[in-house]
C-alpha cells in the first residue's frame, strides 16, 4: 500500500498510520485513516465537529488505543511500544490537563517532576507565556486566556519532539497568540499535528492536510491539493 | 519512587487547600460513635460489641476517602497528564495508597479519642500500642484495596456504588480480623498484647492484595 505524504520522506516518519481504525461502542470515529508525517512536517487535521480529530491526536498520544490497522510513532508501535515514545510527545488538547486548587507554578512543577526536567524550566516558560506575574494564583482564579497559556508551557514543558494541537490558539488574544508562537508555531521547529476550527489559517501552516468526514480520509495531501469545494464540503 | 512521591506530595496539598476528604471522614465517624452512644444509651461498651461498632464506624468513614481518591484526576484532568508521563503505572498506586494510609492515620488521631470519650472502656489505654498496630495493619488493608477499587469506579458512572459495592467484599477478611483483633483488646481483663492470629491474618492479606493491586493496576488505568 503506498502512504501517502506531502513531501518525499528521507527519514523514518514520527508518524505512520496504516489503516487506523478506532470505535467508540458501536460507533467507528475512524476508519482506515493512512498516512506518513515526517520530522519537521505540520499535518493539519480538518473537519466538522466530531470528525474524529481528536481521537486521532488523543491515539497519537498513546491515551488511546488504536482498534484495528497500525501507528507507529517514532518507529514504535503503538500502544505496545507506548513507553518509549510518551516522553517525546506533547498534548495540548481540550482539557488543560492543569489542577484547579494548584497555582499555576505548582502545575507545572508538578509535570515537571512527572517529566523529570529541571524547576528552572518552569521558570523559564513562564516567562515565555507571560505568567510569571500571576504564577502564584490558583488555576480556578485565572482567565481562559491564561489557563490556555499555562496549558500550552505544560504541554512543551519537557521539549517534546512531536506537538499534537488540538485548537491550540483557543481563548487566546491576538498578543498571547505571538508570545506563544515560539513554543506552538512553525518556529519551534518539531513535528505537530494540529487541529483548528479555523481551516484557512491551518492551511497556511500545514505541509500535509488530512481532512475527516465520517471517520474516514476525505483528503489526504499536501495543501494545494485541496480544492475550495471539498474544503467546503468538509463543514457542510 | 520520586513520581509517587511527586504525586503524593500533589495530593496532600490539593487536601490541605480544599480540605474536602478528612474533615469529612472524621466528621462521619464523631457524629457515629455520639449516634450509638445515644441510641444504645451506654456510656462504654466492651469486647467485640466495642470492636464492632468501631471497626464499621472507621470503614464507612474510610469508603468517602475511596470514593473521592481519583475525583481530582478525572475530572481535571491528573489521569491523562500522568498517562502521558513516561513514568511507571504503579507510581500512581503507590501514591494514592499513601496518600488513603495518610487520611485513615489522621481520621484515626481524631476517632479514638473521640471513641474513647464517647463509647471505649476505661481501661483502653494500656491496650493503646497494640491497638494501633492492629489498626495500621488494618489501615494498609484499606489503603490498597480502596485505592485499587477507586481506579475500578472512578471509570464507571455510578462510581459512588460501585465502590462499596466492589470494597466492602474484598474488604470482608480484613474487617473480621480487624474486629477480632480489637475485640479482646477492649475486654474487661483485656492483656494489651495483640492477637497473634488476628495480626498474622491482617498482614498476610495485605501482603497479598498488594501483590493483586501491583500485578493489576496498569490494566485500569490504560485504555
Amino acid at each position: 500500500m503506498e502512504i501517502p505524504s506531502a513531501t518525499q520522506a528521507t527519514d523514518a516518519p514520527v508518524v505512520r498510520l496504516d489503516g487506523l481504525t478506532r470505535h467508540f461502542g458501536e460507533r467507528t470515529v475512524l476508519r482506515g485513516i493512512t498516512l506518513d508525517v515526517t520530522a519537521g512536517q505540520t499535518l493539519a487535521v480538518l473537519g466538522r465537529n466530531g470528525a474524529g480529530k481528536s481521537t486521532l491526536l488523543r491515539i497519537l498520544a498513546t491515551l488511546l488505543r488504536p482498534h484495528e490497522g497500525a501507528v507507529k510513532l517514532f518507529g514504535e508501535p503503538l500502544p505496545r511500544e507506548g513507553w518509549k515514545v510518551r516522553g517525546r510527545v506533547g498534548l495540548l488538547g481540550h482539557e488543560p490537563l492543569l489542577y484547579r486548587d494548584l497555582t499555576g507554578r505548582e502545575n507545572l512543577v508538578y509535570h515537571a517532576r512527572l517529566h523529570r526536567v529541571v524547576p528552572g524550566r518552569v521558570d523559564e516558560l513562564l516567562d515565555t507565556v507571560g505568567m510569571r506575574e500571576r504564577a502564584e494564583d490558583p488555576v480556578r482564579s485565572l482567565s481562559r486566556g491564561m489557563v490556555q497559556r499555562l496549558t500550552i508551557a505544560r504541554a512543551v514543558l519537557h521539549a517534546p519532539e512531536l506537538l499534537l494541537l488540538d485548537e491550540p490558539r483557543s481563548n487566546l488574544d491576538p498578543a498571547a497568540g505571538e508570545l506563544v508562537e515560539p513554543l506552538i508555531g512553525r518556529a519551534a521547529g518539531v513535528t505537530r499535528v494540529l487541529t483548528s476550527h479555523d481551516p484557512q489559517a491551518a492551511l497556511a501552516e500545514a505541509d500535509l492536510v488530512l481532512a475527516l468526514a465520517g471517520g474516514r480520509a476525505a483528503y489526504v495531501g499536501p495543501p494545494s491539493g485541496l480544492d475550495s469545494d471539498t474544503l467546503r464540503g468538509l463543514y457542510a | 519512587m520520586r513520581t509517587a512521591a511527586a504525586i503524593l506530595r500533589k495530593d496532600l496539598v490539593l487536601e490541605l487547600r480544599t480540605l474536602e476528604t478528612v474533615p469529612s471522614m472524621a466528621l462521619l465517624s464523631v457524629v457515629t460513635f455520639v449516634i450509638f452512644h445515644f441510641a444504645l444509651n451506654r456510656n462504654s461498651l466492651s469486647g467485640q460489641v466495642a470492636a464492632g461498632v468501631f471497626t464499621v464506624t472507621l470503614l464507612f468513614a474510610a469508603l468517602l476517602a475511596v470514593n473521592r481518591l481519583f475525583v481530582a484526576e478525572r475530572e481535571q484532568g491528573g489521569f491523562d497528564a500522568f498517562l502521558l508521563a513516561p513514568v511507571d503505572r504503579t507510581a500512581m498506586l503507590v501514591a494514592k495508597a499513601s496518600a488513603l494510609l495518610i487520611f485513615m492515620m489522621v481520621l484515626e488521631v481524631i476517632a479514638v479519642p473521640a471513641f474513647a470519650l464517647l463509647l471505649a472502656p476505661p481501661r483502653i489505654g494500656h491496650s493503646l500500642p497494640a491497638l494501633m498496630l492492629i489498626l495500621l495493619l488494618a489501615d494498609i488493608a484499606f489503603a490498597v484495596i480502596g485505592t485499587f477499587v477507586s481506579a475500578i469506579a472512578i471509570n464507571t458512572r455510578a462510581r459512588d456504588l460501585i465502590g462499596p459495592m466492589i470494597g466492602l467484599p474484598l474488604l470482608l477478611p480484613a474487617l473480621i480480623a480487624t474486629a477480632r483483633g480489637i475485640g479482646p483488646l477492649l475486654s474487661p481483663h483485656a492483656t494489651g498484647s495483640p492477637p497473634a492470629k488476628w495480626l498474622a491474618v491482617l498482614a498476610l492479606y495485605d501482603l497479598l492484595n498488594a501483590l493483586l493491586a501491583y500485578g493489576l493496576f496498569d490494566f485500569l488505568v490504560e485504555d
